[in-house]
């Protein structure tokens, strides 16, 4: 690269970087004072987009009619977040932790399938900027002008917001309940108002964000999701509740991401390397890398202690061996009874369902989670591929090596993630497993691409589906049994212990560490082991396995059962597995219906489904007594 | 229980309709057909029209074998394992005699696995990869489309006419966009040996940098770009290029920029004078496009996109598969599929018995603007039969069994 093309990538990272700030500074604040995961951030970015495109046809071409339209698209969303926060999140915020993440992604599903509706599926390129559209010229290379004006809106914005969160009562009233919004509920200052406040600013800078790339980006129904992860990995990079940090972190990203694509590809000792490939992932190595070095990112403060806005999770109540044992006739009868793609699909929900006990022992009783599940699950998938495909091992063996080479991963990441806490610990995993995807996703020649590998059937004697139900039902269902069986050995204690109290836990001599190491290796390996039982169902496996999809549909299934029961990660798996199965087939927007249901649930059980009905029962039982 | 009940429920309800439901010569013949509606809504949208359209045609001229037909249609997520499931839904609980569909390359290829593995006839609409007929090819699978390979190749004429040296390349980093990668560098240098790929960019699918992307191929002064983008990273790809004055005095050949699902977006910024292969609908004034074009303005009154032309070609496929075996047998149904021949918008095509690929070809042109909106111009039709390799190179490629 000359000194040229090293100052134009420069300002092509920055221009990136202000959009991207923007999205995340909103998402950081919204996340420092209400504690929400807030997935819904990409969409209310999208909405931004197509808001802007809608008012700019409608308020004309010039100047004034884009900036106006600008202004009003984000203020558009703005209520759109306050809609968002009024109907639905208010009424869960004393829900377990991370539940009001299942509310958002419900929203996620919904606004999709209205902007589907709304704008069509075209893809819609707006206009350039009125008296923007020219470049200017920089050391002999051309950069558009509109770029320039990003770049110092990114500055302009910060200092907004400093003046905001430092100079005014609503700023000191966001910044205490950052730091302890229990305390400022006490001294009488209404939350409600407060919260709502903050989600109008921060959908407004989210749907800023967006409006302001409409001469820069199509507006299309892929923005959400591409959006909200790097918008999660630069709020953690920064540091939550960091607006600064956010910016900072966006400019590195942005930076980084231009100069992968500006160096191109090299060739070093032989070795070609091509770093424009390297753009799949180099905000999630960064991230790890961030982690790893400064656990509460680059401007972050370690996270004082929260007084729980939820009481805390209750006890544990290990499973009755009768109502177990009628379970599993039921389900080995299943298929003496019904047709033959009830079988299929139960061994779907077979699978998930070891998939999702794993993820809930890790983030419930052991109190970490995973944002990045998928990555145990996929890599288990396609150990059982390769080892049965390239290795040439037997179908049956290839299934029962797999889940331990997805415990080898998780050793390795495990040591790592734990010495996070919180959210931070969560985006780390996610980090993990994007840096897996991308591998899986970039080595052709071991994994197949992005085409996965496929001709991975089970054994002749297997082949029936009834059999190879059974087969599932059998590893699975050992798999939850062994995982429900740790939960109440003393090492299960140990890790309540830990996450209920760490201090105690290590004054007692519990290296918590260690045995914090150790669920996620066992953890590890069973989410391999469903991933190796589903690998050879399907036939095939793609990096979809690995995927972030993969992980949040865990994440989805534990939070929809319950996560604060024993069997609601299984009852939300076999629901959520299902509900997508019928859903889908009956109505073409079941996106859209999938997040009503969703949303339906959230709000009539803030428990999860299981939580909920074992909330009435004990009811019941109170009054009857 | 919830779960259970329904289930049991739909099961038994779908064994009384077996047991009491018009079997016989009443009862629709039922094809499968699975595509990830939600994941490529711009191209499938219209799609599904055009299939709406042939199943409308094929049953007012009497269905196949005296029946109608049904098409039960499955949205698979855009991801295999969720297609292999409702692919099963479709055979066993459906009871659909064979598959069609599909769009991205990994579920194409799973579930043309599948197929194998079921022995079931599966006739893959839009998948592009080139490994689903050749590298991965099996007995069971079929291919309508033409090829990133074929529409690669269909290119290379204009392409090495130009001689120019250096060639700037860029490509969606995944199947789609390697494969058509090495099709052009391994087609161009066999041309023009002294060809020189000077840049490769390879930005992840959906999220082109694309103001750096475009300084990165203008520090390298190529003569030349070849692009495989579509999407919303074309259009980005197009704008930043235009402003930064990357196209000035180069030469871009860009895959599937003509089809109207990814030109009519750009609207006035469409990139004149750019080859591209598309599909220039208001144009084509053949006796089976204009009785296709008419019917499918008539009943939908929007023009059709390249989707439409697939969808209706594959059901057509499949009915005129069904209509030569004469029965329903999967080993008759693939018998008759291979060496197939029939008419579609684009011209007569055969399903070729060597590699199951269809001969259906594409258009080749130039992308002008004319009143604010994109059209192809100096078009010409390629038969899918010339841009396909020798049969020998095709037989060392392709599995024997």
């Amino acid at each position: 690269m000359t000194f040229a093309s090293i100052i134009i990538q420069l300002l092509n990272g920055l221009a990136a970087a202000a959009s991207l700030f923007l999205v995340s500074a909103g998402l950081s604040l919204i996340f420092g004072v209400t504690r929400i995961v807030n997935f819904a951030h990409g969409s209310l970015y999208m909405l931004g987009l197509y808001g802007a495109y809608t008012l700019i046809q409608a308020l004309g071409r010039t100047p004034l009619g884009f900036w106006s339209a600008v202004v009003l698209a984000a203020l558009l969303v703005g209520l759109a977040g306050v809609l968002i926060e009024v109907l639905v999140l208010r009424r869960i915020y004393r829900a377990p932790e991370l539940f009001q993440l299942l509310a958002t992604f419900a929203v996620v599903l919904v606004i999709k399938d209205i902007a589907l509706f709304v704008w069509g599926a075209e893809d819609l390129v707006g206009p350039r900027a009125p008296g923007l559209s020219m470049a200017v010229e920089i050391l002999g290379k051309r950069i558009p002008a509109y770029d320039l004006l990003l770049i110092a809106i990114g500055p302009v914005v910060l200092g907004v917001m400093w003046l905001l969160l430092t100079r005014t009562r609503w700023g000191a009233l966001v910044r205490a309940a950052t730091q302890d919004r229990e305390m400022v509920g006490a001294l009488g200052v209404d939350q409600a108002k407060l919260f709502t406040s903050v989600f109008f600013v921060g959908s407004v800078l989210a749907g800023l964000g967006g409006a302001l790339q409409i001469p820069r980006e199509p507006a299309n129904l892929d923005l959400d999701l591409a959006v909200i992860a790097d918008a999660f990995v630069i709020t953690v990079v920064g540091g939550l509740g960091s607006i600064g940090g956010a910016f900072l972190a966006a400019i590195i990203i942005g930076v980084a991401k231009a100069f992968c694509i500006g160096i191109g590809t090299v060739t070093w000792f032989g070795f070609e390397i091509s770093f424009s490939k390297l753009t799949l992932v180099v905000e999630f190595l960064i991230m790890a890398v961030v982690l790893v070095a400064r656990p509460y990112g680059l401007l972050g403060k370690p996270q004082a202690l929260q007084r729980l806005a939820a009481d805390p999770a209750p006890p544990l109540t290990a499973p009755s061996w009768k109502i177990a044992l009628v379970w599993v006739v039921l389900l080995l009868a299943v298929p003496l009874v019904a047709d033959r793609y009830v079988t299929i699909l139960l061994t779907d929900i077979v699978c998930f369902a070891l998939f999702a006990v794993s993820l809930h022992f890790i983030m419930g009783p052991a109190g970490m989670v995973s944002f990045g599940h998928a990555a145990y699950f996929g890599l288990g998938a396609y150990a059982a591929g390769l080892l049965f495909k390239s290795a040439g091992l037997p179908m049956e063996a290839a299934l029962l090596l797999a889940p331990l080479c997805a415990g080898a991963f998780a050793v390795v990441y495990g040591w790592f993630c734990v010495r996070l806490s919180g959210v931070y610990l969560a985006m780390l995993t996610l980090a993990f497993a994007q840096i897996s995807w991308s591998v899986v996703f970039q080595w052709d020649s071991l994994t197949g691409g992005s085409n996965g590998v496929f001709g991975i059937w089970p054994s002749a004697w297997l082949a029936d589906k009834t059999t190879y139900y059974y087969l599932a039902l059998a590893c699975c269902g050992t798999g939850i049994a062994l995982l429900w069986r740790v939960l109440f050995s003393p090492f299960g204690f140990v890790l309540r212990a830990g996450r209920d109290s760490p201090l105690r836990a290590e004054a007692i001599g519990i290296d918590l560490r260690g045995f914090q190491w150790a669920a996620f290796v066992l953890v590890g390996a069973l989410a391999g082991l469903a991933g190796s039982v589903y690998a050879f169902s399907k036939g095939s496996i793609s990096p979809s396995t690995i995927s972030i999809g993969q992980s949040t549909d865990g994440l989805i299934m534990v939070l929809l059962g319950g996560v604060e029961t024993l069997t609601g990660p299984v009852a939300g798996a076999a629901i959520y597995t299902w509900l997508r199965d019928v859903v889908a087939r009956h109505t073409d927007f079941w996106r859209a219906v999938m997040g009503g249901v969703i949303l339906l649930i959230v709000l009539l059980f803030p428990q999860g489904l299981v939580g909920g009905l074992k909330a009435l029962f004990l009811r019941w039982k109170e009054q009857r007594a | 229980m919830l779960t259970r009940n329904q289930l049991l429920a739909g099961a038994t309800a779908v064994a009384v309709l077996s047991m009491f439901g018009p079997a016989g010569a009443q009862a629709p013949i039922k094809i499968g057909e699975l595509n990830s509606y939600k994941m490529f809504p711009a191209f499938l949208e219209p799609y599904k029209k055009g299939i709406e359209l042939a199943v409308e045609e094929v049953n007012a001229a009497g269905g196949a074998l005296g029946r109608k037909i049904e098409i039960v249609s499955r949205d698979d997520n855009g991801n295999p394992g969720d297609a292999v499931r409702v692919a099963e839904e479709l055979l066993s609980r459906e009871q659909v005699s064979f598959l069609i569909g599909t769009f991205p390359s990994h579920v194409g290829l799973a579930v043309a696995d599948f197929a194998k593995q079921r022995k079931v006839l599966f006739i893959a609409a839009e998948p592009l990869t080139d490994k689903l007929v050749w590298d991965a090819g099996n007995a069971y699978t079929f291919r309508l489309r033409t090829s990133t390979y074929m529409q690669t190749a269909m290119l290379i004429p204009d392409a090495a006419k130009l001689k120019k040296k250096r060639w700037a390349i860029v490509y969606p980093n995944y199947e789609y966009g390697q494969s058509a990668t090495a099709a052009f560098k391994k087609l161009l240098k066999e041309k023009q040996p002294d060809v020189e790929f000077v840049v490769e960019q390879a930005p992840p699918l959906g999220k082109i940098d694309a103001g750096a992307v475009a300084q990165a191929l203008a520090d390298a002064k190529p003569d030349a770009i070849f692009s495989s983008l579509f999407g919303a990273d074309l259009a980005k790809f197009v704008r930043e290029g235009q402003t930064r004055g990357l196209f000035k005095g180069v030469e871009v050949f860009n895959l599937l920029a003509g089809e109207p699902e990814y030109l009519d977006p750009l609207k006035e910024e469409a990139p004149v004078g750019w080859y591209v292969t598309g599909y220039p609908w208001s144009e084509i004034k053949t006796p089976e496009h204009t009785k296709f074009l008419a019917a499918y303005q008539a009943k939908f009154k929007d023009y059709p996109r390249l989707g439409s032309v697939v969808g209706y070609a594959t059901v057509m496929s499949a009915v005129e598969t069904i209509k030569k075996a004469g029965s329903l047998d999967q080993a008759k149904l693939i018998a008759a599929a291979s060496g197939l021949k029939l008419m579609t918008p684009f011209g007569m095509i055969e399903f070729r018995p060597i590699d199951h690929q269809s001969t259906m070809g594409a258009y080749v042109g130039r992308i002008g603007v004319k009143d604010g909106k994109g059209y192809m111009k100096d078009w010409r039709f390629v038969d899918g039969k010339v841009a396909l390799p020798t049969d020998a190179e095709v037989l060392k490629m392709r599995p024997k069994n």
